[in-house]
């Protein structure tokens, strides 16, 4: 199922005579238009002509988080105040908030994208969907709200929170399809089971998630819990929101909407291209926005390109899903560690539960983690050895997928801070 | 159809296009619009090798042209409405036509071009009520048609206009992008240069916007329409409250 095939199946060599253009017009416009390009440009002694292939987008600088908060709130708009039709702003995960603004077209591009990556997911106009995203400032809500609306989807723009109340009208409602971070949608069947609610007596069968990093293992729990087909989505405020890129039906790594933006993936310590197919950050520039046009933005996900043509027929390349944040990675003891590593060994070992959180510490100039697990009830009222083994367990496994060591403390079940947004998994104590 | 990547072009020593990309699909209305002197026709005339690329390239049909000799251009099926009309003055409608058939007769024969000039006078009646006329004594919006009608007479594959709103009346202009329209719909594809850029995005599928031999804008024609900096610049239309 596609929205726009003739873009979603177009060919690579059309595709990049397209991009080349709008990376072209989109330069010399930010350059005109955005006095923080125009100096970074002029520094640079950058000439326009100077792109004459996509490639050469690397002669650019990057645009850094920072760059959004130094030019709070309007400063990198590309047009007057009075063409802004909507203004958003990031979710303020880390740190200051910066603001983004939308024209007419841009809101239509966006929602326009969103449909793709809606309709890619399996949703059709015959489904209700429940967006649980919150609303507001924050894209998540709105971003996917649009997308659904363009379709005919029957939308329900519920928000984020009250767990109880989203269950409730996702019964009375017959939702089909349910939106919202992937750790937030393990709570709802919590809740569900507390309440004594049958998650396959729902109508549900698709879950869109996105907002945070995931692993495999949590879509198989996702999908065992839930019994739907739960999919993968990808954006950020700063290029635009939702949109950027999703997951078909064959769950196998998110479609990028490559028309719209051009993606690199570049080791995090060089800045250079990975070779095709590795891990690196995420850096982003935006080929058709018009408000809030950005050049080579440093998102600090990690992903990485997957090359090989996806069985589903869209020509558009595929990432896969981030599996963290350049900047959560945590240099334990000089090896770069990802908290998604140790959320996979948790999923696989049997008896605990998705819900984990890590502390960092440094005691006598060593670093150490401390993996706080919630376990089964079941598991706490055994004799103490039988913990004492699970400890082990995880802490073996932990290590050979690591390459550190790290300490592994069993919690009891719900004594975890539970987020309705975003989880927050790491806890750094380090005062570097 | 047509891929232009990164083309340079201008006369001596002066470069007026600047590193311009673009493409037209087959079955599509590409609208270039910009003011005067932003480098619209010199863009055309490069496409129809009149003028040869400084850097860059040009592709018709999967072609590069960037040497090839304009008539073998024209042969290839790229037709060029220029701007101006540009019609023969003291020939005849039907004299104008058939030489527009010229490439058409020499491949394949006079028959041919007598139903070509047959679908000309269904496409445009007034040129058949005109046929034994003197072009120079057409009116403007007659000669605007016997000139799209001689460039349709070689069965072209693109069909490039310069400005054909120039110098007519609104009614007349309206009659011109109706037909143009109708061209599509009949399978033509159209590269159309445009200072009336909101007639030339009315029917238009995709855009470019052209400031000195800069593309600053391209997207769907709706989109253009709807850009403010595209209201502001060309379409007169400034509304501050």
């Amino acid at each position: 199922m596609y929205w726009e095939p003739e873009r979603e199946c177009m060919a690579r060599e059309d595709l990049e005579q397209l991009q080349l253009e709008r990376l072209q017009s989109t330069l010399y416009r930010v350059g005109t238009h955005v006095p923080f390009y125009k100096k970074k440009f002029d520094q640079l002694k950058f000439n326009y002509d100077d792109i004459r292939s996509l490639d050469d987008l690397r002669r650019l600088p990057f645009t850094e988080k920072q760059d959004l908060r130094d030019n709070y709130p309007y400063g990198l708009f590309a047009v007057p105040l009075r063409d802004i039709v909507r203004v958003h702003s990031s979710s303020g995960t880390s740190g200051q908030a910066t603001v983004v603004g939308y024209t007419r077209n841009d809101i239509k591009t966006w929602s326009n994208l969103v449909a793709r990556v809606i309709t890619a997911a399996g949703v059709t106009k015959n489904d209700v969907i429940q967006i649980a995203f919150g609303y507001g400032l924050f894209t998540g809500g709105f971003g996917l709200h649009y997308g659904a609306e363009l379709i005919g989807t029957s939308v329900i723009p519920i928000s984020a929170g009250n767990t109880k109340r989203q269950i409730q009208i996702m019964q009375d409602f017959k939702t089909t399809a349910l939106v919202c971070t992937p750790s937030y949608s393990l709570i709802l069947a919590d809740t569900m089971m507390e309440m004594g609610i049958n998650p396959n007596g729902l109508s549900l069968r698709f879950g869109l998630f996105g907002g945070e990093p995931w692993s495999e293992a949590m879509r198989q729990e996702i999908h065992q819990k839930l019994g739907i087909l739960a999919t993968d989505n990808y954006g950020l405020s700063e290029v635009m929101g939702p949109g950027v890129s999703g997951e078909c039906q064959y769950c196998n790594g998110l479609h990028i909407n490559e028309d719209h933006f051009l993606l690199e993936v570049l080791d995090p310590v060089t800045l250079e291209p990975v070779p095709e197919g590795e891990i690196g950050e995420l850096v982003i520039t935006t080929l058709t926005k018009e408000a809030f046009p950005i050049v080579r933005y440093r998102t600090r996900d990690l992903t990485r390109f997957i090359p090989e043509p996806c069985p589903c027929g869209r020509t558009m390349k595929r990432m896969q899903r981030v599996m963290g944040r350049s900047d959560d990675m945590l240099i334990i003891k000089g090896v770069n560690v990802f908290p998604i590593q140790i959320e996979k060994v948790l999923f696989e070992v049997e008896g605990t539960e998705p819900h984990y959180q890590i502390v960092v510490e440094r005691e006598n100039h060593a670093d150490k983690i401390t993996v706080l697990v919630e376990v089964m009830e079941s598991i706490f009222f055994d004799q103490m050895k039988k913990q004492r083994e699970v400890v082990e367990r995880i802490k073996n496994r932990l290590a050979s997928e690591l390459g550190v060591g790290v300490e592994v403390k069993l919690v009891e079940e719900k004594t975890l801070e539970r987020s309705e947004g975003k989880a927050k998994r790491v806890i750094d104590k380090r005062k570097l | 159809m047509l891929k232009i990547r990164n083309l340079d072009a201008g006369y001596g020593k002066l470069r007026v296009l600047k590193n311009i990309s673009l493409h037209v699909k087959p079955g599509e209305i590409v609208a270039m619009i910009g003011a005067n002197g932003a480098s619209k026709t010199t863009l055309l005339h490069t496409v129809i090798g009149l003028i040869r690329p400084m850097r860059g390239e040009v592709r018709f049909l999967g072609q590069a042209t960037g040497s090839t000799a304009v008539e073998r251009i024209v042969a290839s099926g790229c037709a060029l409405v220029p701007e101006g009309r540009q019609v023969f003055a003291p020939m005849s409608v039907e004299e104008n036509l058939l030489l527009g058939g010229f490439i058409l007769q020499k491949e394949q024969g006079r028959a041919e071009v007598l139903k070509e000039l047959e679908r000309q006078y269904e496409l445009f009646p007034i040129l058949r009520e005109r046929r034994q006329q003197l072009a120079g004594t057409l009116s403007g919006g007659e000669q605007q048609m016997l000139a799209m009608g001689r460039a349709l007479m070689s069965r072209p594959k693109l069909v490039m206009m310069d400005e054909p709103s120039t110098g007519l009346a609104p009614l007349i202009v309206r009659d011109i992008f109706q037909i143009i329209c109708r061209l599509r719909g009949q399978g033509n594809t159209v590269l159309l240069i445009e200072q009336n850029a909101k007639a030339a995005l009315g029917i238009a599928d995709r855009g470019y916007v052209l400031e000195v031999g800069k593309v600053i804008l391209q997207g769907p024609a709706a989109d253009l329409l709807a850009n403010a900096d595209v209201q502001r610049a060309y379409l007169g239309r400034e509304k501050i409250a």
